[in-house]
């Protein structure tokens, strides 16, 4: 079983990290890249696989020499393999020509690992803490031309009937958990809600073995690292990049900010007239009317 | 659907000493062992006072499984040993090292948390060789059984597990001991109660204040009349850099005299020999507590049943010799006898008798002998009567009592008999030993001490408050079955972390009023409960742990 997760670095948003410019735009040279808060449940989703099933986990990401951070981070979480797709004609994607980039990575895996083929498992988190567009997996799924399973908050794989059973979370008036079956390959997209669950004390055992595998394996990273450059993916330049965008922002608007002085009334415990007061405008908060 | 379940040669549950020496046993025998702890780490649920012995006549000591034990998980050996015998600010102290070093190879302090945690360490290691290892945040919670045989155990975390042996270390609060019959929590005569607080000082201040150097450390007992008439006695530790202050009463004599644990404890605290201790450096970074079995009245001669075997807490096995308290020593003998007879039964091809043996092993190795000494069983069928015991009491008080005081104690010998193992293990358990005749030492031959607490001990809220909880909202550990004040009530004061008109604790006493008539109840918080088992003895509920990884967390033990 050789599952790959996809992650992306995103600025530390983190309070104390993040620096903005007098426009309230993002300062990146000055903030800090971290790995996709998201992508973990993805990690942990192929840790899952990897502990139940065996075999492996790569983790990929497209972005620039700086990006070996958050795979560093990424590995933390559990990796064998790193893969950073990095490339100035990679630079300024949007979602659509990030996709393309990294179904070529993922496309040069399998072509790579020859007999064992392409990757059982392509996972995702769900979108990203920067561009918040959550397009990524669904398009790198589309250009992989695989089934995909979204929202997903527990995984089982049945490797020998070659399907995965997952339950996915659908958000709406009354949220409901659905449960669907897929072939593999496929591709997953972990919800925030995803719990890896270990019911065997032989998997906690070997998961426990992973993790204290995996603290070793951090301190040299760079040793699991491979980077791929647009012409070792073969990728057509038209088709990547800031080249291969037909997105375009026509504008950013900075968020309001808070004002810094709020109104508020002290008062003590003892003042009924005025708790019972507080307790009235509270009311319709707390009743939900 | 069985052959579905997951299969394990042994399955220990509880990662204390009993627990981390059967593993070590097991697994050093090739038997393939898979070790369960409820904690976040082990040692995270688990108080002792706690002084480790290595008795020279123990079939097995804890360095001896754990090489390099004393050098990477204990505190300070303990090389003077004092009893405090207090009547006010009098106290009349005696020596009692000999006590202390009798049978003794060594003995050093320990906190739990880090105790436990380097040995499931080292046990995870061991078992992991087998094809096992030790896992955290794992409870089990009951026995799998099989057309009524013990085949395995459930938990609330995994998937039921089948073994050929179950060893239950689960401590004082055994579930699987209680599911299998072999241990009770009826009566609160067979049970002490343990509160602590670890107090930050540091190493030069303990240097200076008990004369110590790096590797030396003592031991300080009290008793006497500062306990309010509760059956038992306090204790302080120095530990590398703490001290571990705490008390260990008779349950029953605290539900007697309606004692608040941590009110007794502020007793011990705000003592002015303590005072002398702590002055300028009164630093509490936490508060414990723990029931303790009685081994003289709870040990398990047969603590066993088809693939089960119990040690330690868990089969009642803590010896309170007098004044010394060895829990965790037998706890680890009995662990390694449980794993040595398993193997040893499994060589010769019949692994069910691995329950016989290992209660042969307890009887032939002296382990029973210690815990239930027959002494004490003869001395206590007539001291323990209430009208000799309440004789006694009077006889020492006396004039005659208090003549024959001076004169023993003039002549050294009252510190002599205070030191004789024999005497230590069949005092019996009345006032005499633990109150009157302590008091009136003191106030015979004691001298004053003067010093004042400049320091007002943490209030329970703060206590409470400073713990680390993962609270399991929804989900309680424990059920009240009757909340009448008759059946319940003794709880509100008992339960170290609740107390008679505070409002933050576990137990509480309410006024009901229904139609105009009222009613005293009781209400139960398990919130901020730090699972000490006390409220499964004395009131009536229906008390099982937190599932794994929840409830309270202690950093030191
Ligand atoms: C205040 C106090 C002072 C003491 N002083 C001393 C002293 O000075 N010297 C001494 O030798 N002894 C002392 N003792 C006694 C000593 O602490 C115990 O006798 C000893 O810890 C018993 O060891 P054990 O392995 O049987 O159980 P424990 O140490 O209680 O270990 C039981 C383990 O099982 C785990 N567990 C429980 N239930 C489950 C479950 N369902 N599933 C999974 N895991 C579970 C617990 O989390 C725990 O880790 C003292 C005790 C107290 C409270
Ligand atoms: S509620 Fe019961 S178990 Fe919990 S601390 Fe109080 S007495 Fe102990």
């Amino acid at each position: 079983m050789h599952s790959v997760v996809l992650t992306k670095g995103v600025p530390d948003f983190r309070e104390g990290q993040v620096s903005f410019d007098e426009d309230g735009h993002l300062e990146r040279g000055a903030t800090p890249t971290v790995m996709n808060p998201n992508d973990e449940f993805a990690l942990q989703a192929a840790l899952q696989t990897k502990v139940k099933q065996g075999g492996r986990v790569s983790v990929m990401s497209m972005g620039p020499p700086g990006y070996e951070s958050v795979l560093e981070e990424a590995m933390g979480v559990y990796a064998d393999d790193l893969y950073l797709l990095s490339d100035r004609e990679m630079a300024a994607a949007d979602t659509w020509s990030t996709a393309i980039t990294l179904s070529g990575g993922i496309e040069k895996i399998a072509e790579e690992d020859g007999q064992s083929g392409e990757p059982d498992l392509v996972f995702a988190g769900f979108k990203t803490a920067d561009g918040e567009t959550g397009q990524t997996g669904p398009q790198t799924s589309w250009c992989l031309d695989r089934p995909i399973v979204t929202h997903v908050i527990s995984l089982d794989v049945d490797e020998e009937a070659g399907r995965l059973r997952a339950k996915r979370l659908v958000e709406g008036d009354v949220d409901e958990i659905e449960t669907v079956e897929a072939p593999l390959p496929a591709f997953v997209v972990t919800d925030p809600e995803f719990e890896p669950s270990y019911r065997r004390a032989e998997h906690r055992l070997r998961h426990k073995r992973l993790v204290a595998e995996t603290e070793e394996r951090v301190a040299e990273y760079e040793d699991h690292l491979t980077t791929w450059s647009a012409e070792d993916l073969d990728l057509d330049p038209d088709f990547i990049g800031l080249d291969g965008s037909p997105t375009i922002v026509s504008g950013v608007d900075p968020i309001p900010k808070a004002p810094s002085e709020r109104e508020a009334t002290t008062m003590t415990p003892d003042d009924e007239e005025g708790m019972a007061e507080l307790l009235e405008t509270m009311r319709p908060m707390a009743g939900g009317d | 659907m069985t052959d579905e379940h997951e299969h394990y040669e042994a399955v220990v549950v509880g990662a204390g000493p009993g627990g981390a020496a059967a593993a070590a046993v097991l697994a050093r025998n090739g038997v393939e062992t898979l070790v369960l702890e409820r904690g976040v780490e082990a040692g995270s649920k688990n108080v002792t006072g706690g002084l480790v012995y290595a008795e020279e006549s123990a079939p097995y000591t804890v360095d001896a499984l754990f090489p390099d034990f004393r050098e990477e998980a204990t505190e300070r050996p303990v090389t003077d040993y004092y009893l405090h015998n207090v009547a006010g600010e009098k106290v009349e102290t005696f020596d009692i090292t000999d006590l202390h070093e009798h049978d003794t190879a060594w003995s050093d302090a320990v906190l739990r948390r880090r105790m436990d945690s380097w040995m499931a360490d080292r046990v995870h290691e061991m078992a992991s060789e087998t094809g096992g290892g030790l896992l955290t945040d794992v409870r089990v919670n009951g026995l799998l059984r099989e057309r009524g045989e013990i085949v395995g155990v459930t938990c609330d975390e995994l998937d039921p597990i089948r073994a050929d042996l179950v060893v239950a270390a689960d401590g004082v609060n055994s579930e699987l001991a209680r599911d299998a019959g072999l241990m009770d929590w009826e009566e609160p005569e067979e049970w002490f109660q343990g509160v602590k607080a670890v107090v930050d000082v540091p190493p030069e201040i303990i240097a200076e204040r008990f004369g110590v150097a790096d590797d030396e450390g003592e031991a300080h007992l009290f008793s006497g009349d500062l306990f309010q008439d509760v059956r038992g006695g306090g204790f302080v530790y120095t530990n590398e850099d703490s001290l571990s202050i705490g008390s260990v009463f008779h349950l029953d004599s605290i539900v007697e005299q309606e004692a608040e644990p941590h009110q007794l404890l502020d007793n011990l605290l705000t003592h002015p020999l303590l005072a002398d201790w702590l002055e300028g450096h009164y630093d509490e970074v936490e508060y414990s507590a723990k029931l303790v079995p009685d081994s003289k009245k709870a040990a398990n001669p047969s603590p066993h049943e088809g693939r089960l075997l119990v040690v330690g807490d868990a089969a009642g096995q803590m010896q309170a010799q007098g004044p010394i308290i060895k829990g965790m020593n037998h706890a680890v003998s009995a662990g390694a006898l449980a794993g040595e007879a398993f193997a040893e039964a499994k060589l010769r091809g019949k692994p069910e008798q691995a329950g016989d043996l290992y209660e042969r092993k307890l009887r032939d190795e002296g382990v029973m002998g210690k815990l239930r000494p027959k002494g004490y069983r003869v001395a206590s069928a007539l001291g323990e009567r209430d009208a000799v015991a309440d004789l006694t009491d009077s006889l020492v008080s006396s004039s005659v009592g208090r003549l024959g005081v001076r004169l023993l104690g003039g002549a050294g010998l009252l510190e002599d008999l205070y030191s004789s193992p024999y005497l230590s293990q069949i005092v019996p358990d009345t006032q005499t030993p633990y109150v009157t005749l302590p008091t009136v030492i003191a106030e015979e031959l004691g001298e004053r001490v003067t010093g004042e607490a400049d320091f007002e001990p943490k209030d329970l809220a703060t206590r409470i408050g400073d713990l680390t909880y993962d609270t399991d909202v929804g989900n309680p550990h424990i059920e009240l079955r009757d909340n009448s004040v008759e059946a319940s009530g003794a709880a509100v004061t008992a339960c170290p972390v609740s107390a008679r008109d505070f409002g933050g604790g576990c137990y509480r006493e309410e006024t009901v009023k229904t139609n105009g008539s009222e009613q005293k109840r009781v209400s139960l918080d398990t919130q901020p409960c730090v699972e000490c088992g006390t409220c499964a003895v004395v009131a009536d509920t229906d008390w099982e742990h937190p599932r794994g990884g929840k409830g309270v967390e202690y950093k030191e033990g």
